[in-house]
């Protein structure tokens, strides 16, 4: 009789507290946040900490191995007066403009030319990913090969086809100038430039034509029917009917590209260290250079941070239109 | 504003056939109505005839002109997509605008017509939205639109309204037919529905399987179907078929049904009929056509016996369903009239209006 009625009343209080428990997350406010305390954390530990750490490390004349005193402002004024960092600051928007719009405008033509049945197009789309899939180190370590001063294996095909013509033409300038060398890709500061966003655009161009391609099978088939009773011409229809269907993804594609390019670290890294002459030193670069060669945390941390109005500007544009565009 | 001729065409996608020899000629300002069940190519014909689909074998004129390889920009013609196919991104202004701008029409023309082409639509207060901003019947009235500002020599329409709810369909309907004829051109139109191909038509062609089953004004579809499925498919509910025989009786003729209800033929079919005595054949009679018994208005009403089975109230008229011949037959009764289920009612058929089917070959004698 006892035990029974223990037994009812352990089991009431294991009810009690099941009961409690469900209540509370039952009401979806409560639930909402203790859903998204995992996440939270994980963006606090990764993200938020660094960031601050950051913050508080530009602050500073931090370098390894000492705590460092807060010193105000005065990293950022410093970079701002060095040639070094202006230089880094302008090399960083080039690279970024110039990459960015020749991937958005290959990117399209690949994806138009994608969205097209031809044999084998299943194959050629998952091909075309490759470049992406690779780890970037590994497929970087290819170009540095290709893009050798001497083994260059670009230069060699110049030289082949340089050969190949003076055999075809009966010309005599090989004797004149001796053989083609081909451009030092790496150690001209311009070709260096070139380079660098060659590689970056290779690797960057399947995330535009994929993107894309998935946005262009979105349209409907029926308005290019419309377009084309409408009078459109193929490339009218493009400019009319494709462009502004596929324009929100286009600008969340190139604005997130945006981000990631101006960012870019590993790819200028391997191929140039940021040479010759700083000519490829990017912001990112740079930063690395001063906190981890250098070992002055404090100015390589305000260096880093310089990336941050530039780069929030861009998200706020792209914020406002995407915005405009859900009114819509 | 022109003729259009379809000579012999043919359309297969890979193996399958779409359509199958399609000859046809629309009269200038004719409205005509493609109509017929799910898949019999009305869809790919009418996409034949604006360009968007190419021809397998055959020959399309728009006028005097051959226009099998001149493309959908340079034939002249509008069209109206079921899912009406505006452009998201356009206003409505722009949206029936945008072929004139294409083809270079100076801004102050353009005014003018797309400032017409909505005021015959009731638009005139819409212009400057987008299509997301409209109700279903508004995105047909601006897809008409775009294509009335064209003034095109011709226009086709693909099933646009059956993606509007029923009452928006009766009214858009009309309106489509006030609007032929205040812009006189000429139309094809295509649709499923047998009732609309009915309302809006001066000629319906009715499809099937990708051939042309009839081509002939509403009420001579209705009054004479040439075949079976013309006349199954023309009329709501639609007719009955009954299996009978085809017997002499004295004089005349007379048509057994199986379970021994003998109908007698109206005197001036039998010369028509005499060939196929003795025959199976199928008796088709429209609901409209059986009716409880009433005062006989010519001597061709017969009456006869059968159990109800089921009834459908249809307010103006309930419709009785009994079983001739191991058949469902339909019957078009007065409310009041009407018996119960299971009970024998007696029904009065108007002979005058039968048909008798050749079953072996589905077409009407
Ligand atoms: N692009 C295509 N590829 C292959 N077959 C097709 C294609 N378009 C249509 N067909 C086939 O051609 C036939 C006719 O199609 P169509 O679209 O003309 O029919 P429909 O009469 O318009 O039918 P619905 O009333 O359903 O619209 C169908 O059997 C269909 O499966
Ligand atoms: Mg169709």
């Amino acid at each position: 009789m006892t035990e029974r009625f223990i037994d009812s009343r352990s089991v009431q209080t294991e009810q009690f507290k099941i009961s409690w428990l469900t209540t509370v997350l039952e009401d979806q406010r409560v639930l909402g946040y203790v859903l998204l305390i995992p996440a939270f954390l994980l963006i606090v530990v990764f993200i938020g900490y660094p960031f601050l750490l950051g913050v508080w490390m530009a602050l500073t004349d931090k370098v390894v191995g000492t705590p460092g005193n807060f010193v105000g402002l005065a990293n950022f004024t410093k970079l701002l007066d060095s040639d070094i960092f202006r230089v880094a600051a302008w090399n960083t928007v080039f690279f970024t403009v110039v990459a960015t719009a020749i991937k958005a405008a290959l990117g399209m033509w690949l994806a138009v030319l994608l969205n097209r049945k031809f044999m084998f197009s299943r194959a050629t789309r998952a091909a075309v990913l490759l470049p992406f899939i690779v780890p970037t180190v590994l497929s970087t370590l290819v170009w540095l090969w290709m893009l050798d001063g001497t083994f260059s294996v670009f230069n060699w095909i110049l030289r082949w086809f340089w050969d190949l013509e003076i055999s075809a033409f009966g010309l005599v300038i090989k004797e004149d100038f001796g053989y083609i060398r081909g451009p030092n890709w790496l150690g001209d500061p311009y070709y260096a430039m070139g380079s660098i966003i060659m590689a970056n655009v290779w690797r960057g161009l399947p995330f535009f034509a994929i993107s894309f391609l998935a946005a262009l099978q979105t349209v409907p088939s029926e308005l290019y029917d419309a377009a084309d009773i409408d009078g459109a011409t193929g490339w009218k229809k493009f400019w009319h009917v494709t462009l502004p269907m596929i324009k929100p993804v286009a600008v969340v594609v190139v604005v997130f590209s945006f981000v990631i390019t101006f960012a870019d670290f590993q790819l200028v890294y391997i191929l140039t260290r940021g040479g010759p002459n700083n000519s490829t030193h990017l912001l990112a670069t740079l930063a690395y250079q001063q906190s981890m060669h250098t070992g002055n945390l404090g100015e390589g941390a305000a260096c880093a941070l310089f990336m941050l109005p530039l780069l929030l500007i861009v998200i706020i544009l792209q914020l406002a239109y995407l915005r405009r565009q859900g009114v819509q | 504003m022109a003729e259009i001729l379809l000579k012999d065409l043919y359309k297969t996608y890979g193996e399958t056939p779409a359509v199958r020899g399609i000859d046809l000629t629309i009269a200038e300002n004719e409205f005509v109505v493609l109509v017929g069940p799910s898949g019999c190519g009305k869809t790919t014909t009418l996409r034949m005839i604006a360009g968007l689909e190419h021809i397998t074998a055959g020959d399309i004129f728009i006028g005097d002109r051959l226009i099998n390889d001149v493309p959908p920009r340079d034939r002249n013609i509008a069209m109206v997509f079921q899912n009406y196919a505006l452009y998201p991104h356009m206003t409505v202004y722009e949206n029936m605008s945008f072929g004139l701008r294409l083809r270079k029409v100076q801004k102050g023309e353009i005014d003018i017509r797309v400032k017409e082409a909505a005021e015959i639509l009731n638009i005139e207060e819409l212009l400057e939205r987008r299509p997301k901003q409209l109700s279903g019947g508004q995105r047909q009235r601006v897809a008409m639109g775009r294509a009335i500002v064209r003034n095109p020599q011709a226009f086709l329409f693909d099933e646009p309204l059956s993606n509007l709810d029923a009452k928006l369909r009766v009214q858009m309907r009309t309106e489509i037919k006030r609007i032929h004829q205040r812009v006189k051109t000429t139309v094809v139109y295509v649709t499923h529905d047998q009732v609309e191909a009915m309302s809006l038509a001066d000629r319906i062609v009715v499809m099937n399987n990708g051939i042309i089953e009839q081509v002939g004004p509403p009420q001579e579809m209705y009054d004479n179907p040439k075949t079976r499925f013309v006349a199954g498919f023309i009329g709501s509910p639609a007719m009955n078929f009954v299996p009978c025989k085809l017997t002499t009786n004295g004089d005349g003729l007379s048509i057994k049904l199986t379970d021994g209800v003998d109908l007698k033929v109206p005197g001036e079919r039998e010369k028509r009929y005499r060939p196929h005595v003795d025959r199976d054949l199928i008796l088709g009679i429209r609901p409209e056509h059986l009716t409880e018994c009433r005062q006989h208005t010519n001597e061709q009403q017969q009456d006869f016996g059968c159990d109800v089975s089921v009834l459908e109230p249809m307010g103006i008229d309930t419709m009785v369903f009994m079983e001739i011949a191991n058949v469902e037959v339909c019957a078009r009764a007065a409310p009041d009239a009407v018996k119960n289920p299971g009970e024998t009612m007696t029904f009065t058929i108007d002979m005058q209006k039968m048909h008798l089917i050749d079953p072996s070959t589905d077409t009407v004698l």
